[in-house]
């Protein structure tokens, strides 16, 4: 019932808008107007007090504009009427004034019990390092040595429409974070290099990645799936490009995904020491760019100018590796150029390397081995 | 009294120290702020039409996002309603001119330049400001463009231009009103405007404290606003809304006291309760300053300095709504027509209304959760911000400019605007409140496809309303230059006060003698 009611409200709302959309596109089937009630006790109750002010407000717009039109109707001078010329009324001032304090102070009580809600971050069964990247989410499970980045994987291909966009378009992610069902779990919510915001709409979890600073956040559901989120704080060019998505698994079968993590840990040491040929770091090489230097150096490696530098014929890329690695490590200071070491594996970063010193007509030649990563990072 | 503007058009547009010319010329200005930012909107919406980058790079994207909000705040808002008080404000409280003419001249010609620099960035190496309206630190320090530095220099002569022009306000309501005029005597247009020019002297110098900060920590080495150096960037944000809560009031007090000057005369019926309007007005000043923090709702306040940033903004539901009260009963029982000015005002009292349901939801900071930084805040602003200030400036060239020009403008042609613009912004911004709430952030370059509808029915509609500014610029041009000539002083049947007892068209000198107040 009242879900009719609220679609009835906001379809009236969008009425002159949705003659509009009808003409535009008549299939797409799951348009949402609304905030999503969630899965979780917060985003229930963001929901539930968001649609009691829609209603205190439909209640309070349909008298002050249904009265608005009656005299706009009735005490129009085209009908003969002449003006009076009262202009102060002491007891409808009075009413008008105190009258929305009152609603106000009523509407103070669920604001506050939600907003404890929100608050209520204490006791969890897991901890969850969050940290935002430009442009992308890092999560680490504390105390489990498990740690990864959570890259778009959209290509740019089918954002710059070269490829046909995806059906998960823009909502898909190398990696996403993966979390039981009935477990508190507890965000600690930062970010590396701007500002970002970590939000999970369906968990009702929105909290800014500030550096230097954890906030921190939680969520608790006993529904399985996925969830997809966003950056909600502008973070560069980068923005729009750095979705947040959430698996949330039965609790055995996230056991079984934790252990796998941790085993892909230990089992990562052997590929190091591995060598590789000049081909398959080329192919690796070209993965890694794609998904991670691509967005400022762009896919032909021409940067843009002023803003990003140019890896195509850049002395960086062309000169001794030792150099090319060390900024892909360090990162450049105060610019966007982060440090990469937290975030690829050595094998990673090696085929990267690679990859920039011999695509798009830069010919060294050589072989980046990813024993030449582990060396330079223990010489340092 | 003999002598009138000069003949020589540089002296009198460059030297002027005119009440009146240098109105127009802020008006003018404002107009072609309105343009350009309008400009940005366009290419905004041109890029949004459609999921994927089709005509820019998401680079330029946060730069054209940038510019908008910071040309139509500083350079097309607040300068119209400049232009209207230096217009007004002698000719409604019976002064000859501004109480500091050369100053007048002064804050209007720093203001081109200001927005000259901002806007040449984005032309130069490294392109504009990329870090939005808001410029949160670290985004518009460390990782910035060398072009800030400009962009700070802009800001602080845009501040010392709007500081300049506030004293003016100030000086001129203190000491030039004529005999017998006194503060509760005064039309709430002035009422509004002295209580704005004094929140605009309170926080434009705590907007170049933060732009000053900024310049520190770029170029010296400071870390106010650098975790790495000790500071913090919470503390930018603390300051920046610290003036800028006020700043959207600033935006929307004068906006409120136009149509408190419109409603009453096309109602035929004295304004209702101007008392409580100016008392409003002023709590409404008052708590603008002390409610800031619900911009900050998700970076994690303790919860103590949470709850206390909700309550007070559910506050301002309170004056707000005296006012909104005290226009629909002005109306109630008067003897109503539908001119253009009227026309822009009543939608401005629905549509205000409107944006200020959508505060009030804001204002709940569990729910605020869900909406910040989404096109439900986007939504939320326009809604107050141009159906709210830009409509009312709209309402009060229609209302003022035959007064000012003695000659009348079309009123079809005002009427069919009207319907473009009222119908053009519903369709623009209503679905953006969808779009918020179904998911999707604020200065995003690109979208997943499920909001693919909206974003294309909101880019059709916001193309609308940019034409439909096109016939307001040609409706103006033509009255200015073939409109019907008028002389009756009145020009309204219902209108009251001091400036409809000067002739039609206003004389270049207001009042040289001062006029008699019953
Ligand atoms: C009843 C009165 C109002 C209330 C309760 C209210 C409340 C709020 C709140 C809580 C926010 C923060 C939302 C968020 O970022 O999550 C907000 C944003 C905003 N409001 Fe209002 N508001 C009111 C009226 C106005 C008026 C009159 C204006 C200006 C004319 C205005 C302009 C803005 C702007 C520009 C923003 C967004 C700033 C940004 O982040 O870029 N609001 N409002
Ligand atoms: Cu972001
Ligand atoms: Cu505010």
């Amino acid at each position: 019932m009242l879900k009719r009611a609220k679609a009835l409200f906001l379809g009236l709302l969008s009425l002159a808008s949705l003659l509009f959309a009808g003409g535009v596109s008549a299939e797409s089937a799951t348009r949402q107007l609304n905030m999503p009630q969630g899965v979780t006790e917060v985003s229930q109750a963001a929901y539930d007090i968001h649609m009691i002010m829609i209603w205190i407000c439909t209640v309070i717009g349909v008298l002050v504009f249904g009265f608005m039109f009656y005299i706009m109707y009735a005490h129009r001078k085209s009908r003969g009427v002449t003006a009076e010329h009262f202009h102060e009324n002491l007891l409808v001032e009075v009413l008008w004034t105190v009258i929305p304090a009152l609603i106000l102070i009523v509407m103070a009580v669920p604001a506050t019990t939600a907003l404890l809600k929100v608050y209520d971050t204490e006791n969890p069964d897991i901890d969850i390092k969050v940290t935002g990247y430009q442009w992308k989410w890092q999560y680490e499970y504390i105390g489990e040595g498990v740690k990864f980045m959570s890259e778009l994987r959209t290509s740019q291909d089918e954002i710059y429409g070269r490829e046909p966009k995806g059906e998960h378009y823009l909502r898909e992610v190398t990696q996403p974070l993966v979390i039981p069902t009935n477990k508190k779990v507890r965000f600690l919510i930062t970010g590396n290099d701007v500002i970002h915001s970590w939000w999970v709409p369906d968990f009702g979890v929105k909290r800014d990645a500030v550096p230097g600073l954890f906030t921190a956040a939680w969520a608790k559901t006993d529904q399985p799936g996925t969830y997809v989120g966003e950056c909600t704080e502008l973070c560069g060019s980068g923005h729009a490009f750095m979705p947040v998505v959430v698996e949330v698994k039965e609790e055995a079968e996230y056991d079984a995904w934790l252990a796998g993590k941790k085993e892909e840990a230990a089992g990562y040491a052997s590929t190091i020491g591995k060598q590789w040929t000049f081909d398959e770091l080329m192919v690796k090489g070209e993965e890694v760019y794609g998904r991670s230097c691509a967005g400022c150096h762009q896919t032909n490696g021409e940067g843009i100018p002023g803003v990003f530098p140019a890896l195509k014929d850049s002395p960086i890329a062309l000169g001794p590796p030792a150099g090319h690695i060390g900024i892909l490590i360090n990162g450049v200071a105060g610019t966007s150029m982060q440090s990469f070491a937290e975030q690829l594996s050595e094998v990673e970063i090696a085929a990267v390397v690679h990859y920039e010193r011999n695509a798009w007509g830069n010919d060294v030649g050589d072989i980046v081995q990813p024993i030449d990563v582990l060396n330079f990072k223990q010489s340092q | 009294m003999a002598h009138g503007p000069s003949q020589n058009f540089f002296s009198r547009w460059l030297f002027s120290t005119n009440h009146k010319d240098i109105g127009t010329l802020y008006l003018w200005f404002s107009f072609a702020m309105f343009l350009l930012g309008g400009a940005f909107a366009m290419v905004i919406r041109a890029e949004l039409f459609q999921p994927g980058m089709q005509l820019i790079k998401p680079e330029f994207f946060v730069q054209m996002t940038t510019m908008h909000g910071l040309v139509m705040v500083f350079g097309a808002i607040m300068p119209a309603f400049v232009g209207l008080a230096n217009w007004m404000i002698p000719m409604m409280i019976g002064a000859p001119d501004m109480a500091l003419p050369r100053m007048n001249n002064l804050s209007f010609w720093i203001l081109p330049f200001a927005f000259a620099i901002l806007t040449s960035t984005l032309f130069m190496e490294g392109g504009g400001p990329n870090f939005g309206w808001t410029f949160y630190a670290p985004l518009s320090t460390t990782y910035a463009p060398d072009t800030v530095n400009y962009f700070i220099f802009g800001v602080h002569i845009m501040g010392a231009s709007s500081i300049m022009g506030s004293i003016n306000i100030i000086a001129t309501v203190m000491n030039m009103r004529a005999p017998g005029m006194t503060y509760m005597k005064m039309p709430m247009f002035v009422w509004t405007w002295v209580i704005t020019a004094f929140l605009l002297v309170a926080v434009m110098p705590v907007l170049a404290g933060a732009v000053t900060m900024m310049l520190m920590d770029i170029n010296f080495g400071t870390s106010f606003f650098d975790a790495a150096g000790g500071g913090d960037p919470v503390l930018f944000q603390h300051v920046f809304w610290f003036f800028g809560h006020p700043e959207v009031y600033i935006i929307i007090l004068p906006a409120f006291g136009v149509v408190s000057q419109i409603i009453p005369t096309f109602s035929r019926k004295p304004l209702f309760g101007y008392s409580s309007m100016v008392y409003a007005t002023a709590s409404i000043a008052f708590l603008s300053f002390i409610v800031w923090a619900h911009h900050m709702f998700t970076v994690g306040m303790p919860i103590a300095g949470e709850l206390y940033f909700m309550y007070a903004t559910m506050l301002i539901a309170v004056p707000t709504g005296v006012k909104v009260f005290n226009w629909i009963t002005t109306m109630y029982k008067g003897a109503l027509t539908f001119e253009t000015p009227m026309l822009f005002s009543i939608a401005f009292v629905i549509l205000f209304t409107f944006g200020g349901f959508t505060g009030m939801m804001l204002s709940i900071a569990a729910a605020d959760t869900q909406y910040h930084d989404t096109y439900f805040v986007v939504a939320h602003f326009h809604y107050v911000m141009v159906a709210g200030a830009v409509f009312s400036g709209t309402a009060a060239v229609y209302y003022w400019l035959p007064k000012w020009c003695g000659r009348m403008y079309d009123e079809t042609m005002g009427k069919v605007q009207f319907w473009i613009a009222f119908i053009a912004f519903n369709i623009t911004f209503m679905p953006q409140h969808f779009l918020g709430l179904a998911g999707m952030p604020r200065r995003y370059s690109d979208y997943g496809l499920q909001f693919a509808d909206w974003n294309m029915v909101s880019s059709i509609g916001a193309f609308l309303y940019g034409g439909a500014q096109l016939l307001f610029l040609y409706n103006v041009i033509r009255t200015i230059g073939w409109g019907k000539p008028i002389s009756d002083p009145q020009v309204w049947e219902g209108a009251q006060g001091l400036e409809w007892t000067l002739p039609t068209p206003a004389p270049f000198h207001t009042f040289s003698t001062p006029p008699v107040i019953k």
